[in-house]
Parts: C-alpha cells; structure tokens; sequence
C-alpha cells in the first residue's frame, strides 16, 4: 500500500485533533478529510483508525455507507445531475446520460484528465427548477439535454 | 437485583428488571425465535427482526432482544400477528439466502434452519435478486460465503468484543450490503488473526472453518502412515458433538475413535506440551539470568496471538519466546526422532493435528515451519470424520493414547489447553529449575478463573518474579502498551488469542443455545468453566504433575536433543517471526 506523505500526515492528525473532545467523531473527520482532499483512500482511513482507536472496518462501513465520501479522487469539477423524484419526472435521466455520452464516463467516475466526475444526486432542494444540475455548488436550473454539450464547453474553456 | 411483576401471554411473572423481554421469556418458558442476538439474549443491532413480539401499549410490534422489561408490563409472545411477522421476517432473510442446505458444511447447527422451521417458513414466499456473491476461501484459516450471510453482525460484535479490531464489519448499503473485511478482501489480505471467533458465532454456514478434511483421505489413499495428536482443548468439548453435556470427558472415547479411523499413531498434543514447557522454561531462565533477550517474555502457543502481534506490535517480537507452538514441536520431533527411532522414511508420515483452533491450519501453513504438520482438523473437523465412519460414540470403550516414544504426559501439558495453564505449567518446571525442589503445592491457583488479567508473585528463593496472564486480544493490548511504555513489571506473560483460552477456541463444538435444548439457560456463561474443569481434573488425576518429570521427554533429550536450547533443539523446536506484515496489502 502506498504510504501518505507526511504534509497529509499532519494535516489528518490535526484534523481528527479538532474532534478529540466528540464523544462520537469520526463522521466529522471524514467529513473534513473529504472536503479537504476530495476521497478518502483506504491509507488514510487506517491512519484515522490508528488516531482514533476506532476500527478501519467501521471508518470503511461509514465511507461505503454514505455517498457523499468517495474512494476515489474526484475530478475538478463534480457534477451533480439530481435524480430526485421531481428532476426525474422532467426528464434529468436523459440529461445524465447525455452527461455520460458526452464525457465517456458512467456515474462515479472521472474522466481521465481528471477534469469532470459525474455523480447522482438525490434531491438538492431545486424542485421548482427541475431538472436542476449542480457544478462545484452552482446549479443550473431546468437543465435540458441540448444544453449539456455548452455546459461542458462552458467547463473546458475555463481550462484552455 | 430489582424485580419487576410482568405478564407474558396472560401468565403473572416475577423476573430481574435488567433483563430484555427475549431473556425474560426464556426464563419463563417461551422461547422466542432470534438470530442476531447471541450474548445472553442482548444485542447491540437488533437487525434480524425475527424476535418481534407484541408489547401492549407499545407502537407496532418490538424487538425483544433490544427491548427491557419494564413494571407491569404485558407482553404477548404468541399471538398470530406476532408469529406472522416473525415468519415474514424469516422468509425475507431466506429470499437472499443460498439455501443449499443439504451440501452446506453447517449442516446440523444451523440456526437459520432451525428457526425457520420453528417459525414456519414457507417455500419461496419472497423470490427476487440475490446479492452478489463472495467466496473467500484464500485463507487457510476460514472461509467466508456471503450468499449464506443474513447480515446479523454477530462476528463483528464478536471480533471487537474478544479482539478490539473488529475485521469484519458492514460495507455499502441497502441491498448490496455485506459483511465482509474492508473492500470485500478475502481474511488473508487482511489483519485477521484466523482466530475463529466470529466462526463461532455465525448462526449460519457464512463463516467456516477451512476444512482440511480431504487432504486427510488424500494421505490414507496414497497409504501413508497418518498419525494423528490432539490438543488438550479438544477432549474437553468433543463429546458435545455426540449430545453429550458441555463438561462431559471425552479422552477416552475420542482415542478409541481415532483408532478406529485407522490411524497410525494416536498421540497426545500433551507432550508436545511437556516439550514446549522445558524448552519455553529453559529461555525463561536464560532471559533472566543471562538477559540474553528482553523481559517479560511473552508466550507462543496460541497462533492467533502471534498474528497479532506481528500485525500490532511488531517491536515487541523480541519478546516473545521462540518456541513452536506444542503441535508443531510435536510435529517436528515426529518427522525426527520417531521417524528416525522407527527406521520410517520421514517422507511416508503424515501429521495430523487435531485442534480446537482455526489459526492452528494458518500456523501449519507458515512460511516459517512448512513441513511440521501436514493438515490440521478443528474440533468439529473430527466430530464429522467419526460421524461419516459411522462410528457410535455411547458405544465406544474409553482406550488410552499410544504410548510409544512420544506416549507420556504430565498434568502441567493437559492445562495447556485452558487460560492461565502454560504459565502454571512452566512455573512448574522453573521453580524447579532455579530452586533444584518441586513446587510444593503444585497448583498455581492465582492464575486460574477467566478474569481479563490474572497476576502472580512468586518467591523463587528470595528473587521476585511477576507474572501475569491474559486471553482475548482486547485485555492483552493494556499489557503489551505497558511494555512498550517501559512500565511492564512482569517477567513472564502468558498470553492465549482467544477468550478463556483453547477450550473456547473457534474450531470448538458451537454454543448456539437454541440448539442445545438440553443445557442451562445460563450455559453460555458458564461453558468456558465447564470445559476448562475437565482438564483440571486431568491434571489432578495424572501421577506426574510436572514437565521435567515427563519420563519420555527425559528420554527425549538424553537419546536425542541433548540439553533444552541444545542446537538441534534450537533447529527442531524453535521458529522466527515476520515484523513486515502488512495489514491490508495491495493485493485483494
């Protein structure tokens, strides 16, 4: 296994540091490492455990449990494409497959630049502007299929 | 203990108010069908639903494994909306479940069928998807099915309760959830210390030992000379397979059995035992009077330990004694001496081990000692083999052990196979060793009983030495990070992997209480005692009581291996460790 480079090290031991007095803490943890680094590799889970006392196998239940931490590194921009009942009924499946067509990637992935990972989000509070699509936090409201070709390249010219 | 008045099913009762209504209702005489409950009725999970009664005034139907009893409570066990919900939840466990009970190695001690049954379950009721299947079976130790796993999460309260490691545990969710350790890797790329605890716990045939059976039928047919040596543990709980109570003997039966599956040799792990005795004894000695290693030294028998160790604690490795485990030594002196005493071509023989252990097979399996011993079977291994010949066990005559070179036996070996019994042994034969008189009371009572630490002072001659003893790698951590800390004021530690020592190893007849109608309702405290007064009456009842006095271990060393520690000692009788093992490597 690979071994973490001692700036991580330190930034985890200080970050699992700032929950040592939670009765209860290791969602707060993760939450802070996944924010931070964006995935939660196995290395830095048995890190976490070798803090906190608390077994790898219950940080990896946690991890596994919620879809909000990741395995994997995430790309630098995440997109969001709810799947929530009212986003579905006005059609947001078609605008996630567009999204997969387009980028050649299945939800959960990242592409191989490491540019884009697409995920499924289920509900984010935007009924009224279903479909709604979230990029890095921003939405875009009533997101249909054609659109999605211009909101990569909205994406991709930022980058060139 | 404070009493409260309930009713269940209409009757009056008193019962202790600590209790949960699934206890409860077992005092009184319902039994109230559960699978993921499985530490005196508790449970942490509740996750099985299969011990739903009716509580009146409660909302909708509880949990009784979860559920305390309150004054005045009135509790309905029976009723048809009770029964039916405890059969849907059945059925639904049984909808994702492999169900190929005829073949599945559980067969007879399941508690899935058994409550099925109780509970009436249909054919088929729910039929969908099933959750894709694992077969682990990499690891020499256990195997791991999870088509047969109806998630309770009884191993994993298990391996944190005796371990504080907890290897396996819940991942993913909703219908792809698993029991499995991290990413679904099989027990050998992970730390797992093949102890068997969790195997001991599974209600169902998820979790097993690795059954080494066919390599056995492979040494008969290929006309090997099979010879065969059981552990001290495992007469101590043998006779449970046949129906016989938890404490019953089962020495004499269990030699007549395995002569008559057409072993070789029939021999005693118990001078193994002796062996390992005068030679852990003798590097005792050498570490405190010539501070040749570190103190205190920690003992090797138990091979689940040792995994932790070299997982956990790699820097104390120089610690722990050299010696083999007593099976292996047995082994070796096997292939060796007896071979050699025999003019047998040691190629022909064939070691088996018969153990109460599952780790036993991973340790026959290491790198460090390949050709000790050639297949090593669990209590319950044993129980199928005499059971498969057909063999009546109420019919067997009591025989004794071949006495042959390798026959003899002291007290202090039969011990072994209980928590604190290594370190009575070996005080035995150190006191003495550095005193030049026998212990005078022999019994070491200080370190018998199942506290998580046990600890004795002995006067050796004006010299003090402390030692203590532990089992369950939860109690052990405090005295290993004692050593590390420099704090340790213990000369010799004696540490067994799993909880009580080898008599509650996880290769040992199965305590599902809802399948032992005939034991105690409180059998599952008190199974570990029952089983460990069979080898204490052992002991009492041998004429030798002390290692060194064993008269074919004296011949032993005066014929063949010179001195304890002599070199060929040293070659035969003593291993090395791995302080490189890594906990989850790459490889899945």
């Amino acid at each position: 296994m690979a071994k973490l480079q001692p700036a991580a090290v330190k930034q985890i031991t200080e970050i699992v540091e700032r929950y040592k007095n939670e009765p209860t803490p290791t969602m707060m943890i993760l939450e802070d490492i996944q924010k931070e680094y964006g995935y939660i590799p196995l290395e830095v889970q048995e890190l976490v455990s070798d803090l906190t006392g608390v077994p790898v196998s219950d940080i990896y239940g946690v991890v596994t449990f919620y879809s909000f931490f990741s395995m994997t590194p995430k790309g630098k921009y995440v997109i969001g494409v709810c799947l929530g009942t009212a986003c579905y009924v006005k059609g947001s499946q078609l605008v996630l497959d567009k999204f997969g067509e387009l980028l050649g990637i299945k939800p959960g992935q990242t592409t191989e630049d490491g540019l884009f990972t697409l995920d499924v989000l289920r509900c984010i509070g935007a009924c009224a502007v279903a479909p709604a699509v979230s990029i890095n936090g921003k939405v875009y409201p009533q997101v249909k299929v054609d659109n999605v070709k211009n909101i990569i390249a909205e994406y991709r010219a930022k980058e060139a | 203990m404070a009493l409260v008045n309930i009713k269940i099913n209409g009757q009056p009762y008193q019962v202790d108010s600590s209790l949960t209504v699934l206890e409860a209702a077992r005092k009184c005489g319902y039994e109230i069908p559960s699978l993921c409950a499985f530490n005196h009725g508790k449970c942490s999970k509740a996750s099985c639903r299969v011990c739903l009664v009716e509580v009146v005034g409660a909302r909708g139907l509880v949990a009784s494994c979860v559920y305390p009893v309150n004054e005045g409570m009135e509790i309905i066990t029976n009723s048809v909306k009770a029964t039916e919900a405890r059969r849907a939840s059945v059925e639904l466990i049984l909808s994702n479940h492999e169900k190929n009970c005829l073949q599945c190695p559980k067969n007879g001690h399941c508690e899935l069928l058994k409550v099925a049954e109780m509970v009436g379950a249909r054919d088929q009721k729910y039929v969908g998807q099933q959750t894709e299947k694992t077969v682990d079976e990499v690891a020499p130790g256990i195997i791991r099915n999870s088509a047969k796993c109806i998630l309770c999460g009884r191993c994993i309260e298990r391996c944190k309760e005796a371990h504080g490691i907890s290897i396996l545990g819940f991942e993913n969710r909703g219908f792809k959830t698993i029991v499995s350790p991290v990413q679904n890797r099989s027990f050998a790329n992970s730390p797992c210390l093949q102890c068997g605890q969790c195997v001991n716990v599974c209600p169902t045939g998820a979790l097993m030992e690795h059954s080494e059976i066919e390599k056995v039928d492979e040494a008969f047919k290929a006309g090997k000379k099979v010879i065969v040596q059981t552990a001290p543990a495992v007469r101590a709980a043998i006779a449970e397979e046949f129906g016989e109570k938890i404490g019953t003997v089962g020495t004499g039966k269990m030699v007549a059995a395995l002569r008559r599956l057409g072993f070789y040799r029939v021999f005693d792990v118990n001078f193994g035992a002796d062996l390992t005795i005068m030679e852990e004894a003798h590097e005792l000695i050498e570490r405190i009077t010539k501070k040749v290693a570190p103190l205190p030294q920690l003992t090797s028998c138990s091979p689940g330990w040792i995994n932790y160790l070299e997982y956990f604690y790699p820097e104390l490795i120089p610690n722990l004694s050299t010696c083999k485990s007593p099976h292996m030594m047995q082994g070796a002196i096997t292939k060796s001496y007896f071979a050699k005493s025999h003019d047998i071509d040691p190629k022909d023989i064939f070691v088996v081990s018969i153990m109460p252990c599952t780790a036993k097979k991973y340790e026959a399996s290491r790198k460090e000692m390949p050709n000790d011993i050639d297949a090593v079977l669990t209590t319950r291994e044993l129980a199928k083999l005499i059971k498969r010949a057909g063999i009546k066990w109420d019919k067997l005559p009591d025989e004794e052990f071949d006495q042959d070179l390798l026959g003899e036996y002291s007290g202090a070996g039969v011990i072994f196979g209980v928590t604190g019994g290594v370190m009575e042994a070996a005080l035995r034969t150190a006191y003495f060793w550095l005193t030049g008189e026998e212990y005078g009371k022999i019994n070491f009572t200080e370190v018998r009983g199942f506290e998580a630490v046990k600890e004795a002072t002995l006067n050796i001659k004006g010299t003090e030495i402390s030692v203590a003893v532990t089992s369950g790698m939860a109690n052990a951590k405090k005295l290993l990070d004692e050593i590390k800390a420099g704090t340790s004021k213990y000369a010799f530690i004696e540490v067994m992997c799993c909880p009580g020592g080898c008599i509650n190893g996880g290769g040992q007849p199965y305590v599902h209480p809802a399948l032992l109608p005939n034991e105690d309702d409180d059998i599952l405290d008190t199974y570990k005692a029952k089983r460990a007064s069979v080898l204490y009456s052992e002991d009492e009842r041998q004429v030798i009581r002390q290692s060194h006095n064993n008269r074919d271990i004296q011949k032993l060393y005066k014929d063949f291996l010179g001195e304890p520690g002599s070199e060929l000692a040293e070659e035969l009788c003593h291993t090395t460790y791995n302080a490189n093992r890594e906990k989850y490597p790459d490889n899945k």
